[in-house]
């Protein structure tokens, strides 16, 4: 019985740094107005869709290029006469979803690259540090085209090609991160108690460094919404009739002078998400700095 | 510093090796690899392919195949276009000039206004303009630099008339104040996420260099505001930002593509794009290889400036 409370109460300590944490984050206003964003858009994208009088791919022949708030269109029609707004909505939740997955899976991937290159540091460290200064080397845009264009594109290729051009400044955080750790008591202590090395690295370093994880990951949301929309608008991305945020601009600077909407709406939606997220990161960056508290 | 100097030419040597490989690895990924452009050919069966393979040195290991191109590569030779088959670095070297024209402008103008806003932001720190500034460089780098294009193509080109819409001349004018005229748009739309950045790093290194000792003194010593400012708080805070420079080097190649794309700027993003379209895959290549050598020569550059600039590093 004893043993059981003992494992469920979580430390005290912990208890109250985890509190000041979210005070600090509540106390960002730009981070509050950021994660509000967020939400507003998330549910937007999952509910609105079945508010709206029209399917994404309802095809209004008599209605096409309608401009916003005139007609049954609440933000107009596309050249194919397809509502706007449907189309954002869709358009939002594989956008969100790409951006979302891209960055779990390079934030997995480069903790892992950092954590191992920061732990055994030397030539090991030395080898995969160079790899990820080599790929950073590649203007990222050029490399994610590259591989788009190289690779059949399909949603979940192009989360997987996003995720492996912005992978490089997670593993250096954590490599400087974990770098610093290592030379910590508690991993002294680990090491003499004789834990395996990938126990010291994954339940002693990792957890440890969670923090500027989180900010990077949190930064990296942003970027890959904004990569997607860069190879979708070039058309390497999300393919059409799939529709995205990026794919939605596709057409739009043909019609720029007849239908500005095309290209206003989704842009506003982008920039609104990335926005989102980079204040989110910034309220995070800030909250989990000890130091904010001096100043 | 001959030291030092070595030491970084060693480690970009190092890199460039290694961006080679991954070079090489994506070249591999094409579908069907370089053979790609033969088996597309009508009537071509396979035993003419294995050829082909064969003739191009195809069949063999991989890292056999990869020296023989890393060293044609040193050698100047990268390939021939699939488009007009003229050597890659021939069809690349016509639109260069294009592409550092717009990305020199942009640079400088991304500078001044960085510059101005940092070190405004640090002397007045959490004022409105600070304040301002700060959530101004979140919101523009949160822009999507194409749709930044669009927008501002709309409003000064289609709206009110004031810019060209695109290109980098107007065919039967050419003009330096054409040239000029053209360049407006797409370089201040390049500079907006360059300003951003360049403007919360200034203001950081100003903050830095405002605490240190030397400006009490110079203060103390009875310097005006201004030569305080400049000759001091100034010089030492643009030191870290060379080496900024040279690492958001990628970033400004990267944002230039999607800038020429978007106004039709005959440079290496626009060459870039047409060779996808066409699955030019030596030009793609070539274009890849390049912009990596540029970043490792840029970020080489910007080291050697600040050994020069810095005593610290010139001497220790």
């Amino acid at each position: 019985m004893t043993e059981m409370t003992f494992q469920t109460d979580p430390a005290p300590t912990e208890r109250w740094w985890q509190r000041r944490v979210v005070k600090r984050f509540l106390r960002h206003r730009l981070a509050l107005l950021g994660l509000a964003i967020i939400v507003v858009m998330v549910l937007a994208c999952l509910v609105g869709p079945h508010l709206l009088p029209f399917d994404d791919l309802y095809i209004d022949l008599r209605a096409r290029f309608s401009p916003p708030f005139t007609g049954a269109h609440l933000l107009g029609t596309d050249p194919l006469g397809r509502d706007v707004a449907a189309r954002l909505f869709m358009a939002g939740r594989i956008s969100l979803l790409v951006g979302f997955a891209a960055m779990l899976i390079s934030t997995v991937f480069g903790s892992l690259i950092g954590v191992v290159a920061g732990y055994y540091g030397g030539k090991v460290g030395a080898v995969l540090m160079r790899f990820v200064d080599a790929v950073l080397s590649f203007p990222q845009i050029f490399l994610l085209l590259a591989l788009a264009a190289f690779i059949k594109p399909s949603p979940i290729m192009i989360t997987v090609i996003i995720a492996a051009t912005s992978w490089m400044e997670i593993a250096r955080i954590v490599e400087a991160e974990i770098k610093s750790l290592r030379e910590r008591d508690f991993i002294l202590a680990a090491r003499t108690l004789g834990l395996p090395n990938a126990q010291i690295m994954f339940r002693e370093l990792l957890p440890n460094a969670i923090g500027p994880i989180i900010v990077a990951a949190t930064l990296t949301v942003a970027r890959a919404i904004l990569l997607e929309a860069y190879v979708s608008f070039l058309g390497y991305g999300i393919q059409p009739p799939l529709p995205s945020w990026g794919n939605m601009l596709n057409g739009a600077q043909q019609y720029l002078d007849s239908a500005p909407w095309l290209a206003i709406v989704p842009g506003v939606a982008i920039t609104l998400a990335v926005t989102g997220f980079n204040f989110v990161g910034d309220g995070l960056r800030d909250a989990l700095d000890a130091r904010s508290d001096l100043t | 510093m001959v030291r030092f100097l070595l030491g970084r030419l060693w480690q970009s040597l190092v890199l460039l090796v290694i961006v080679s490989v991954i070079g090489f690895f994506v070249l591999n990924l094409a579908p069907g690899g370089p053979l790609s452009q033969f088996a597309l050919t009508p009537g071509m069966s396979d035993a003419q392919l294995a050829r082909i393979a064969h003739q191009m040195g195809l069949d063999r290991p991989l890292p056999v195949q990869y020296w023989e191109w890393f060293t044609r590569l040193l050698q100047g030779d990268w390939g021939r276009s699939y488009r007009d088959n003229q050597p890659v670095l021939t069809v690349i070297w016509s639109h260069l000039l294009a592409t550092l024209l717009l990305m020199g402008t942009s640079t400088v103008i991304s500078v001044l206004i960085g510059t101005w806003v940092g070190v405004l932001g640090a002397l007045r720190r959490y004022s409105v303009f600070d304040y301002a500034a700060t959530v101004g460089a979140m919101v523009a780098l949160s822009i999507p630099t194409f749709w930044f294009g669009l927008i501002a193509i709309y409003l000064f080109s289609l709206r009110l008339g004031w810019l060209p819409a695109g290109n980098m001349y107007t065919i039967g004018d050419g003009s330096l104040l054409d040239y000029a005229v053209h360049l407006i748009m797409p370089s201040v739309v390049l500079a907006l996420v360059n300003v951003a950045v360049w403007s919360r790093y200034m203001r950081t290194a100003v903050l830095d260099v405002m605490t240190q000792d030397f400006i009490r003194t110079a203060k103390a010593k009875g310097l005006t505001r201004t030569a305080v400012l400049t000759r001091h708080i100034l010089r030492n805070a643009l030191v870290p930002m060379v080496t900024l420079l040279g690492l958001q080097l990628p970033t400004i190649l990267g944002g230039a593509l999607v800038t020429e794309t978007v106004f039709t700027w005959p440079g290496m993003g626009r060459l870039f794009l047409d060779s996808l379209g066409y699955s030019d895959y030596p030009v793609v290549m070539g274009l890849l290889m390049l912009s990596a050598i540029l970043v490792l020569i840029g970020n080489l550059l910007a080291d050697i400036v600040v050994a020069v600039i810095d005593p610290r590093i010139r001497l220790g």
